[in-house]
């Protein structure tokens, strides 16, 4: 009799136990539920204000003339055609522009990764006298807007001089305007274009490299630049990687330096992009902005196709990168 | 003896300052000298030889006054991007923590998901961004777009969600910031993509030990947000900030102005005295911002 009311009692509370479980494990799933919902509705909600503008660039960009002026259409045109890329490429001179941008940009970007992947290893790897001040003013170059500066260099380029040298031998000091030289010439010094925020990369990314690396070099017999060269730099390749892959957009897309330099036109797609419309608009006479915008559309698109397909095959390796690399100080 | 008594350490210092050499002549040649000529313009008026040179008599403070006190525009112009910027940054700060954080979690389709969001970085600057800020404006295509502004039968009207609340009594300037906020998200959500990054970064740092004990421990979400996860990010939101600022007045209409009294009107003086004053003006933003936020920032090592 006894054991008997011990046994149910026993089972009703397992029985509550079971059910407390049971009620506790729903709830936690629909805590999961409800919160995975909402990340996804954000998530995508956000990811749809950045794409939003690339779609509909896109779609536009295969508009023809009537759709532009046809209300039902949305996105899709219902007279999709090429005319407006033929026009667009025509007028930037597509694929001679675009080579011709990318040796620059590339030229640029390879001696910012030397220039600046140095430097970062000497403020990482050696003492040196008024290493932190030093330090610190390469913090200070990263912070100071560049348009502080941007006068003195326009002047020290339109009369370039070493030291007297040149005017010496021309006469006349050298008018670096005009060219891309300038840009050449700022990277090699890692002065170009947010050069500071290479350095401090590299300098965080050689920073977290074991020290026996180098050591073990030392004892076999390499120099120190043999070192760095062959050992430090290959093994920093993620710090490589995610500076040139910024360097090469951000140099692609700069107007700054281009417009400060009077950069040659046939030289840069991007600049050349911004006047397309009026290029369009003055020698092929489409007057009307609603449909010569059409073909700066298509312009864009073309662009940015590069650096999409770009950014594509890079994609993981850059993440990897910006994550590997300690931009987190 | 071939080494004169170098010691190591000497010779190893003058290797490091090799590598570091072609730098440091870029920054005395580049930088602080254009710095001090920038000063030295901005005290002076510039006038122009044929020849290309140029004569510069010192007036003084007096490019300076004349930009705070009597050009049209440029004080206006510089109160707004700060009052801009200090309305912007607590926003994108917060934006970009809580988006890193969803980020963070593992789900389908993830590396996607990033690579969408890593895209304003790429895009961000520049020619394409200026063209893409034109067809944002008309984010639904062209004409498409215009045609629905006439007839705003679909669509939300903003005005009635906005009549809501001012009828709940909310005030008015909070609402009149969400507003400012909610039409420029665009801008918003493009100028935090390199902080979602940097966020996300400090996150994947974290060692999951922490979490897995507080969560044995009996913490909730909320409390292992507080206690963990913030003060281990705490020293980026003062990184973030830093770059928040200066990238959003790089981008301001300052610089357009100054540029343009350069170039435009060849008011160097003038356009340097600008310079010089927006430069000094981030730089105090700056100061007050760190000191305010370093001292409740927690470094573990």
């Amino acid at each position: 009799m006894k054991a008997n009311l011990i046994k149910s009692k026993w089972e009703s509370i397992v029985n509550d136990d079971v059910k407390m479980n049971k009620y506790l494990r729903y709830m936690h799933k629909g805590k999961a539920l409800l919160f995975s919902i909402f990340k996804g509705v954000i998530l995508s909600g956000i990811a749809f204000i950045i794409l939003g503008p690339i779609i509909s660039i896109v779609s536009n960009s295969f508009f023809s003339p009537t759709d532009v002026y046809n209300p039902s259409v949305f996105l899709f045109p219902l007279e999709p055609h090429l005319g407006n890329y033929k026009l667009a490429a025509m007028r930037l001179d597509y694929f001679k522009t675009l080579l011709n941008s990318l040796i620059y940009v590339a030229g640029v970007t390879l001696i910012q990764i030397f220039i600046t992947s140095m430097a970062g290893y000497g403020f990482a790897r050696f003492d040196f006298p008024f290493k932190k001040l030093l330090f610190a003013c390469v913090v200070i170059t990263i912070i100071l807007p560049t348009h502080t500066i941007m006068l003195p260099l326009y002047r020290h380029f339109r009369s370039w001089d070493v030291l007297g040298l040149i005017s010496l031998f021309r006469g006349e000091p050298l008018n670096l305007l005009q060219s891309q030289t300038p840009m050449y010439i700022l990277s090699l010094f890692a002065s170009g274009l947010r050069s500071g925020l290479y350095i401090y990369i590299f300098r965080q990314f050689f920073r977290g490299l074991p020290k026996e690396i180098e050591e073990a070099a030392l004892i076999d017999g390499a120099g120190t630049f043999y070192t760095y060269f062959r050992i430090m730099l290959v093994n920093a390749m993620p710090a490589v990687l995610t500076v040139g892959i910024f360097s090469m957009v951000w140099q692609y897309n700069d107007m700054f330096y281009v417009q400060l330099f009077t950069m040659p036109m046939d030289k840069n797609l991007t600049f050349r992009l911004s006047t397309i419309q009026s290029t369009i608009s003055f020698v092929d006479r489409v007057k009307d902005p609603l449909i010569s915008q059409l073909y700066v559309y298509a312009g864009v698109v073309l662009a940015l196709l590069p650096i999409l397909i770009f950014y594509l095959f890079l994609q993981r390796y850059f993440m990897e990168g910006l994550e590997r690399s300690g931009i987190v100080g | 003896m071939k080494n004169k008594g170098l010691t190591l350490s000497q010779k190893r210092s003058i290797t490091g300052l090799l590598f570091i050499l072609p730098w440091l002549i870029g920054f005395l040649v580049f930088y602080l000298r254009s710095l001090i000529q920038t000063v030295s313009f901005s005290l002076s008026r510039i006038e122009f030889a044929e020849t290309g040179g140029y004569t510069s008599t010192f007036i003084g403070l007096e490019n300076f006054r004349y930009a705070l006190f009597e050009h049209a525009d440029f004080n206006q112009i510089l109160v707004n991007s700060l009052v801009d910027i200090l309305i912007d940054v607590p926003f994108i700060i917060f934006f970009s923590l809580f988006i890193a954080i969803l980020l963070n979690s593992r789900f389908k389709g993830r590396g996607l998901v990033r690579a969408i969001y890593f895209l304003p970085i790429l895009l961000g600057s520049g020619a394409v961004a200026q063209t893409l800020e034109l067809a944002t404006q008309n984010i639904q295509g062209g004409a498409a777009a215009m045609v629905q502004e006439m007839t705003p039968a679909s669509g939300v009207n903003m005005d009635i969600i906005i009549d809501v609340f001012l009828d709940l009594g909310l005030p008015i300037r909070l609402i009149d910031y969400v507003e400012g906020l909610v039409s420029r998200i665009y801008e918003i959500v493009r100028a935090s993509s390199i902080q979602i990054v940097i966020f996300l970064a400090a996150l994947q740092s974290i060692s999951p030990a922490l979490y897995e004990v507080s969560k044995i421990e009996g913490a909730t979400t909320y409390e292992t947000f507080w206690k963990i996860t913030f003060p281990i990010v705490s020293p980026l939101i003062l990184t973030n900030v830093v770059y928040t600022i200066v990238d959003s007045f790089v981008n301001s209409e300052v610089v357009r102005i100054a540029y343009e009294t350069a170039f435009s009107s060849y008011n160097y003086g003038l356009s340097s005295a600008m310079s010089v004053l927006s430069t000094v003006m981030v730089c105090i933003v700056l100061t007050v911002i760190c000191v305010m936020i370093s001292k409740k920032t927690f470094y573990h090592n």
